[in-house]
């Protein structure tokens, strides 16, 4: 039963983990209608960014700050330079923009910053797990950061009207453009909103699982599938979805078919759940018009 | 129809001209890759790819002969080190060896990185009588001289080395329960192999759990709770950096005590145990060959000034506490022996006879007392080790240099 | 004179691909043509079932292996001659394409992208696998024998593996440009541009995708076998997700729905990294990145779609 527990919980702090990525690929998806492959690399570069300048003497969140201005920034110049003249391209076209963003935003990490393995401050202090050693001190703080995150995302989609134009834009340039909503803008406002979402996710993962350049390749799938099980248009769904992938991976790997399959079942319970409920758990459907 | 009976003419005549060229030309008497003014060596490295955190092996290789090149060379040659990339997968090594063996010439190949990156090669690099010398991998199978006259080794094997940790565990704590994380792959099972010729008959009965996971894994947090719910009071990890430091930190982290071994593999201050926290790893024992860039303990050691010296001189942006450089400049020292042995002959099998024949090669960057030997009977050319255990400052050595 | 020989290009290439390489190339390079020929069957099997099909597929990569495997356990346990595993691969990789694609495709769009992606990282696990490991060797992988040109013919075994794998190529490029140039093509296409359209007419959409994915699936495995017999040499870490990758890199830079752009996908990624790697030792990821973007920054719809636009203009 202790270990049970113990699973579920560890599985909860990972799932943690692809939820606050989860969180970056529904902003992307919600303003853009694409997934963007290379989040997790971005997220990644951001997160050298913020050792940088915490190296450098920053105080922590006056560099969480900077990383989140800084990343903000790097999404919305990709988004102008390099988004804005695919916008008529095949979709294709853009995946395989999203692929060689990932290559270099892996392989300019590595150069940059070096493969070595670097360990990432926490702004909740080390110490003792608290919970009869169940959670962290950095595991409950970041869950914490996890919900505010996704509760502001919720609020800026549902209340303001900036969300709501974006939401627009993404949904139906055209006629978005003709009631008046730049639509160019909200574009590379939601690819430096989703930059920076990411930077969130890179900055508290990165302390759990070390600093290297791979750190986001394995995470990124999880993610993808956690938002996707939740709905992809609900950020919500998505942070639900990705505690459930945490925990369903740890009780599927210790209880039913070992570590080695892990990885398989959790996503062949994905894609059967997907199968019945194609929108997610928590997603509207999607009505294509024809 | 006549355009086929014309395609059958030029096939036919394309057949012929090929039968005259498929013959290997008179060039066999000078040894490819040796000209009077340089010697061309070739290697294959993870540039790209999972595994570029190794591209700093080749890094290394290359300062180290552009350093042997200022110093004169070895045999009134220089040495032309040719490296490239394979991303770590093994049908893109086959192809960028071929272009090593057959279009650059390469006298031999040094060092190419993976288990199944060589594995894919060895057979061609034998069928054409190429060194395939000092593998970067400590799989087992690097050593099988009667079958793969011209592939070396060069590391401690990793079976080897958990065989030493389960005679250790015979000696010190009979009645171990011990868990066993590794990596699902060669590097991982290797360890299991080694525990089972190690423990022999008792390691059904003493080994309570294994958990695996992957490189794609986040993180091993779920299978470090599930070899502690096993009752292990023994842990033996053979994970990669940064899944060992994050069983270090799991381990401290739940209060967990058991006895804890670590492999080689992961025993890097700088990369390992600082991420992990100095106070985190006290009593984590493993086994070494290899002086560590970042261990204080070697701060004014002879052997690793002249590192640091050819690092300064050489590579003076490279990150210091970067193990990779270490192991280069070992295999770096242990080539050049083998080039100056060879005398003015360095015709591949000569290069394969004198790598077959090193006795007490004494480097600087290995610990002391262990040394390199190699014989015709003999492709493990470290096979010397000693246990060490973490104190919280730095790798404190005990016990007997062990060796195969 | 000269309508007939734009006619018939495709048999002028083949002879030129077949005659001039062989001749004038060293075996390495003609092993890298070798290559060229596998990744361009495999791309067009992605090609099927993402350029005409519109279904996006980040997973064919694992159709690859298990034409790899199927291949090499067939020769290395039973001793089957490598041209006799071919037929065998086709089938079971339709076959597995098709079991993949019963559920998957009822998803559609990103869910398919996900589904797939995830077979692509899941791949390398279930090869190792201890269940299979009797026969697919586990880590270790398969060694497998080169094979020898046959009836005494007075070529090397490169030349011959060359040959050969064109000769392959050749046919399933033909079998390809059939398929889609007909009746089942159009419907393909249909099913693409517009699903209702197309069901209203009489298409069952869901199977008919999924025999799609199936043939798909098929070719991208006889790539795959071909790629083991001329590597001789499967294992687990030489299908990671990245092969899948590199599939779809191919297949955008050549050109979706474009039989010929599949070619010029293979050369790309086959030729393309050798020269990031050239160019940069220290980050060649970065390079190969930045000349993918570059490429479909010029090149939206890849070369076919760039040689497309061209012929419009002209």
């Amino acid at each position: 039963m202790d270990g049970l527990l113990h699973q579920v919980f560890s599985g909860l702090a990972t799932g943690g983990i692809y939820a606050s990525v989860a969180l970056a690929l529904v902003m992307i998806y919600q303003a853009t209608h694409h997934v963007n492959f290379a989040q997790g690399e971005m997220a990644m570069f951001s997160t050298y960014i913020a050792l940088t300048l915490i190296q450098a003497g920053v105080p922590y969140w006056w560099a969480f700050a900077i990383t989140l201005v800084v990343s903000f920034a790097i999404g919305a110049v990709i988004q102008r330079v390099l988004m804005t003249p695919m916008a008529n391209a095949p979709v294709l076209a853009s995946v395989g923009i999203f692929i060689g963003l990932l290559l270099m935003f892996n392989s300019c990490a590595g150069w940059f910053f070096g493969y070595t393995l670097k360990p990432f401050p926490s702004p909740f202090g080390e110490g003792k797990p608290m919970l009869a050693g169940y959670l962290s001190r950095h595991e409950l703080g970041s869950t914490a950061v996890t919900l505010a995150v996704l509760l502001s995302v919720w609020a800026f989609f549902r209340f303001t009207r900036l969300g709501l134009a974006m939401r627009a834009a993404a949904y139906n340039p055209a006629s978005s453009r003709l009631v008046g909503v730049n639509v160019d803008r909200m574009l590379a406002l939601g690819w430096g909103l989703a930059a920076a979402i990411g930077a969130i996710a890179g900055m508290m993962v990165a302390h759990v699982v070390f600093l290297e350049p791979n750190m986001m390749s394995g995470v990124l799938l999880y993610a993808f599938a956690g938002a996707l099980l939740g709905g992809i248009t609900s950020p919500m769904g998505a942070v639900i979805g990705g505690f459930v992938v945490g925990v369903l991976e740890n009780l599927g790997g210790a209880y039913v078919v070992g570590a080695e399959l892990k990885l398989s079942l959790a996503l062949v319970i994905i894609v059967a759940v997907l199968v019945i409920k194609p929108s997610g758990l928590f997603g509207r459907t999607i009505v294509s018009r024809v | 129809m006549q355009r086929r009976t014309l395609l059958s003419t030029i096939g036919l005549s394309t057949l012929g001209a090929m039968a005259g060229l498929g013959r290997p030309g008179a060039a066999d008497a000078a040894t490819p890759g040796v000209s009077a003014t340089e010697i061309k060596i070739g290697n294959t490295e993870a540039y790209s790819g999972p595994a570029s955190a190794y591209g700093a092996i080749g890094h290394g290789l290359v300062a180290y002969f552009k350093m042997v090149n200022d110093q004169g060379g070895v045999g009134g040659r220089k040495i032309n080190f040719i490296t490239v990339d394979d991303g770590y997968s093994p049908p893109r090594t086959v192809e960028q060896t071929r272009r090593l063996v057959e279009q650059d010439g390469v006298a031999f190949i040094l060092n190419a990185l993976g288990t199944p990156n060589n594995t894919a090669i060895e057979k061609y690099m034998n069928a054409k009588k190429v060194p395939q010398l000092f593998v970067a991998t400590g799989a087992d199978k690097w050593g099988d001289y009667q079958h793969y006259h011209w592939t070396m080794g060069w590391q401690p094997s990793y079976r080897i080395e958990a065989a030493v940790y389960a005679k250790d565990i015979l000696a010190n704590k009979p009645g171990a329960k011990i868990g066993i994380l590794y990596q699902n792959d060669d590097f991982g099972k290797d360890y299991i192999a080694g525990m089972q010729d190690g423990l022999g008959a008792k390691f059904k009965a003493m080994v309570v759990k294994t958990a695996s996971y992957e490189v794609t894994d986040p993180t091993i947090d779920s299978q470090i709770v599930t070899l502690q719910g096993a009752g292990a009071d023994t842990l033996l990890v053979a994970a990669t950096p940064k899944f060992a430091a994050q069983a270090i930190r799991k381990v401290f982290d739940i209060n967990w005590k058991p006895l804890f071994f670590m492999t080689n593999v992961s025993s890097s201050v700088g990369a390992v145990i600082k991420p992990a926290g100095f106070d985190k790893a006290v009593g984590v024992t493993t086994v070494g060959y290899a002086k560590d860039p970042t261990d204080a303990a070697w701060a004014n050691d002879a052997g690793m000034q002249e590192w640091r010296g050819f690092m300064a001189k050489y590579m003076p942006n490279a990150d210091l506490s970067d193990a990779n450089y270490v192991y280069a400049y070992g295999v770096g020292v242990t080539t050049m022996q083998v080039l100056r042995q060879c005398g003015k002959d360095f015709s591949r099998a000569n290069i394969m006879k004198q790598a077959a024949n090193l006795h007490d090669l004494v480097v600087p960057t290995l610990l002391p007392g262990i040394k390199i030997n190699t014989s015709p009977t003999n492709y493990h050319p470290i096979r010397q080790m000693q246990l060490q255990k973490w104190n919280g400052k730095t790798w404190e050595r005990f016990g007997q240099i062990v060796g195969a | 004179m000269g309508r007939t020989l734009l006619r018939h290009w495709p048999l002028l290439f083949l002879a030129f691909a077949a005659v001039v390489p062989t001749v004038a190339l060293s075996n390495y390079q003609l092993f890298q043509l070798t290559m060229v020929a596998v990744y361009a069957v495999a791309i067009l099997g992605l090609n099927i079932v993402t350029g005409f099909n519109g279904q996006i597929s980040l997973g064919h990569g694992a159709f690859y292996a298990v034409g790899a495997y199927v291949t090499a356990i067939m020769m290395d346990k039973w001793g089957v001659p490598y041209w006799a595993t071919l037929p065998v691969s086709a089938l079971i990789c339709a076959c597995t394409g098709f079991l993949v694609g019963l559920p998957a495709l009822r998803l559609g769009g990103l869910y398919l992208a996900l589904t797939t992606f995830a077979l692509a990282v899941a791949t390398p696990q279930l090869l190792k696998y201890k269940l299979f490991e009797g026969w697919t060797g586990g880590v270790q992988g398969i060694v497998i024998d080169k094979p020898d040109p046959p009836f005494g013919l007075p070529i090397n075994a490169d030349q011959w593996l060359y040959l050969f794998s064109l000769a392959v190529a050749a046919v399933m490029f033909l079998l390809a440009a059939n398929l889609v140039r007909g009746r089942i093509g159009r419907a393909m296409m249909a099913v693409r541009d517009q699903p209702t359209a197309a069901e209203a007419m009489g298409i069952d959409l869901a199977m008919f995708k999924t025999r799609t994915f199936a043939v798909s699936a098929m070719l991208t495995g006889i790539a795959g076998s071909l790629g083991a017999i001329a590597i001789q040499f499967v294992a687990p870490d030489s299908f990671a997700v990245f092969l899948s990758i590199t599939l779809f890199v191919g297949l955008v830079v050549g050109g979706v729905a474009s039989i010929g752009g599949t070619i010029f996908g293979a050369f790309f990624i086959e030729f393309v990294p050798n020269l990031a790697e050239q160019v940069s030792k220290a980050a060649p990821g970065a390079v190969y990145g930045i000349i993918l973007i570059a490429f479909l920054f010029l090149m939206p719809g890849g070369l076919a779609g760039a040689l497309r636009k061209l012929l419009r203009l002209a």
